[in-house]
């Protein structure tokens, strides 16, 4: 008899327990549903439309009609635009992301010192990542203006006659690349904090073998910063993919079509053109570029970045 | 061979310091060719914006010649009035603001639940949809933009300001993976001794969570707030009628109009005036974008 409430009790401390738990898992769900109902419907829904909708022809007007693969051949054999905006965006990364890693990385490690004054530069550095815009793609179009641009009146003064950077098919390019560059505060401080997690023994040890600099730098810092790199390079390589406002503002594509760029082909065919279909396909090509040239990273990574308590391959 | 004999000697004496003396003496030279490279590179880069600065206070005559003066003779603080009044950039400006403070407010309170959800409670596929989240980062913008398009064009969305906001209230995968990862850095007891003291889950993460989360909650109203001023596309593709512009769209407006009467002057003095609120926040809140940077961790 004076035992039995005691069951009782821890069956039903029991039913709670789970009752807790289950609630806590709804709670959980609760959380999240903003997010959750978000991804589902501005995500993963509009993801798989585009791709749906890139085997149709639609503009809006007349109802959709299944032309199945008919977009990507035509953009494969058919449509020079398409070819040309792929290639200038290509050119376009080839050149951007090597050039403004490096530039990142060397400014860090200049930057990497307990030196008085120093927090002034790190600001300075970052401020164009903050004013990326139409303001400064303004700025840009005017300092590679032919006549009365920055860029031309210092050519000037040192007795060179500067191109006309953005009116010229073959100078058009370059200029976009310099003046990407401008931007690669946001790198340098992802660098600057990379370099704060390299052990200081590292050095220590690297100094009493005798090490120069130099052998420091490619030696123990390269390979400590190689998944910060990595990472950045990945993130540089997808943003260069998807430039837009500059070139919208800068020059529309022109001069004929030298930066024309793959989203800013997409977007006249989508919002321009109304070719719904086409320009779907053209989306989602762009995510297969991406993922493929994400993997390819990714498998080349392991010659290379080094992840620290890791053996070296 | 006097003046070789001279460095030979001076050599001599800088070798006979002693060591310390010989590391101060070096560490000091370096760190004046350091600080020359930085300040020039510095100057460099800073000739953008003061070219900007300088060119929008000076007179139209002043920018033909050739060269051009490096400063304004008489500084024409004026340009800004003109330039600001010829356009509805009034209009403008509080079209932008508006559009920015609910995107953040959204982007706070969205991401901030779902990055408790994914670092305090334990649900049935937790680790599954947070990999699904971390994935959805990788999705280009791009490839969901048309049929988002569609969707707010179907529900009569075009030239309001919805699609630019309520999109914010549902969070942004980037955020939420910040915002949790500082979250996990704050002391667990926390939320133990909270829920001894019979608090629920939601008052720990009102009352508990988010006053300790100021920092990472900054970080994310920057982020939020440069993304949305500067944002481009956006508005370009959902507003149409020139009352409902933002300064973005309504500076590019402005450049179709200077293209023709090159009046530069305005132009630059339009688009600095476009870029002070962002410069405001900038420096106050620069320690916020590094802290910003620095709490993901970029380890996963």
């Amino acid at each position: 008899m004076t035992s039995q409430p005691q069951p009782t009790v821890r069956r039903a401390e029991k039913a709670s327990v789970i009752g807790w738990w289950r609630w806590r898992s709804v709670e959980g769900y609760l959380f999240i549903a903003p997010w959750l109902v978000g991804f589902v419907a501005f995500v993963l829904g509009p993801f798989l439309a585009s791709f749906f909708l890139s085997f149709a022809d639609w503009n809006l007007v007349r109802p959709p009609e299944w032309v199945g693969l008919e977009h990507y051949r035509t953009m494969f054999t058919d449509d020079p635009k398409w070819v040309k905006s792929f290639l200038n965006t290509v050119y376009f990364t080839v050149f951007h992301v090597p050039l403004i890693l490096v530039v990142a990385l060397f400014t860090a490690l200049l930057l990497n010192r307990q030196l008085p004054g120093i927090g002034v530069f790190r600001t300075l550095f970052y401020l164009p990542s903050v004013t990326a815009g139409v303001a400064t793609a303004i700025l840009w179009r005017f300092v590679f203006n032919y006549r009365y641009g920055l860029f031309n009146q210092a050519l000037g003064m040192l007795g060179i006659e500067g191109p006309n950077w953005l009116g010229s098919t073959k100078w058009a390019m370059p200029a976009f690349i310099i003046m990407s560059t401008w931007g690669f505060g946001s790198l340098m401080v992802l660098y600057l904090a990379g370099l704060q997690g390299v052990p200081r023994e590292l050095y220590e040890a690297a100094e009493m073998d005798g090490a120069t600099a130099w052998d420091k730098l490619l030696k123990v810092t390269i390979p400590m910063m190689s998944p910060v790199i990595f990472f950045t390079m990945i993130m540089t390589v997808i943003g260069s993919f998807q430039i837009f406002t500059a070139a919208f503002i800068m020059t529309e594509g022109g001069p004929a079509d030298a930066t024309l760029f793959y989203i800013l082909y997409l977007y006249r065919s989508a919002f321009q053109w109304l070719r719904i279909g086409f320009a779907s396909a053209m989306a989602w090509i762009l995510f297969l570029i991406i993922l493929a040239l994400t993997l390819i990273q990714l498998s080349l990574s392991k010659r290379w970045v080094f992840y620290a308590g890791e053996e070296p391959a | 061979m006097e003046a070789r004999q001279g460095a030979v000697r001076r050599t001599d004496t800088f070798e006979s310091l002693p060591k310390w003396r010989r590391r101060q003496v070096r560490d000091l030279l370096v760190n004046t060719l350091l600080y020359l490279i930085i300040v020039a590179g510095g100057i460099v880069f800073l000739i953008p914006f003061t070219w900007m600065v300088s060119t929008s206070l000076k007179t139209l005559p002043e920018l033909q010649r050739i060269p051009q003066p490096l400063l304004p003779e008489v500084v024409r603080w004026d340009n800004y009035w003109v330039a600001w009044t010829s356009l509805p950039f009034t209009r403008w400006f509080f079209n932008t603001a508006f559009i920015t403070i609910v995107s953040i407010i959204g982007t706070l309170l969205s991401c901030s639940l779902a990055a408790y959800g994914f670092a305090y409670t334990r649900f049935r596929g937790r680790n599954v949809l947070f990999l699904v989240l971390l994935s959805s980062m990788m999705l280009p913008y791009h490839v969901r933009l048309i049929p988002t398009f569609l969707i707010f064009n179907h529900l009569g969305w075009i030239n309001t300001f919805l699609p630019l906001t309520v999109p914010a209230f549902f969070g942004t995968a980037f955020y939420i993976f910040l915002l949790r990862q500082f979250f996990l850095t704050l002391p667990k007891e926390l939320d133990d001794a909270a829920r001894i003291d019979g608090c629920n889950s939601l008052n720990i993460y009102w009352r508990i969570i988010l006053p300790l989360s100021k920092p990472a909650l900054a970080a994310v109203t920057a982020f939020t707030f440069i993304d949305s001023w500067n944002d481009f596309l956006g508005p370009l593709i959902y507003l149409r009628q020139d009352s409902r512009l933002t300064l973005s769209l309504g500076l590019r407006m402005f450049l179709d109009f200077q293209e023709g009467t090159g009046e530069l002057h305005l132009m630059m003095a339009a688009s600095v005036a476009t870029l002070i609120p962002i410069l405001l926040v900038f420096f106050f809140a620069q320690k916020h974008f590094v802290e910003g940077v620095t709490f993901t961790g970029l380890k996963g």
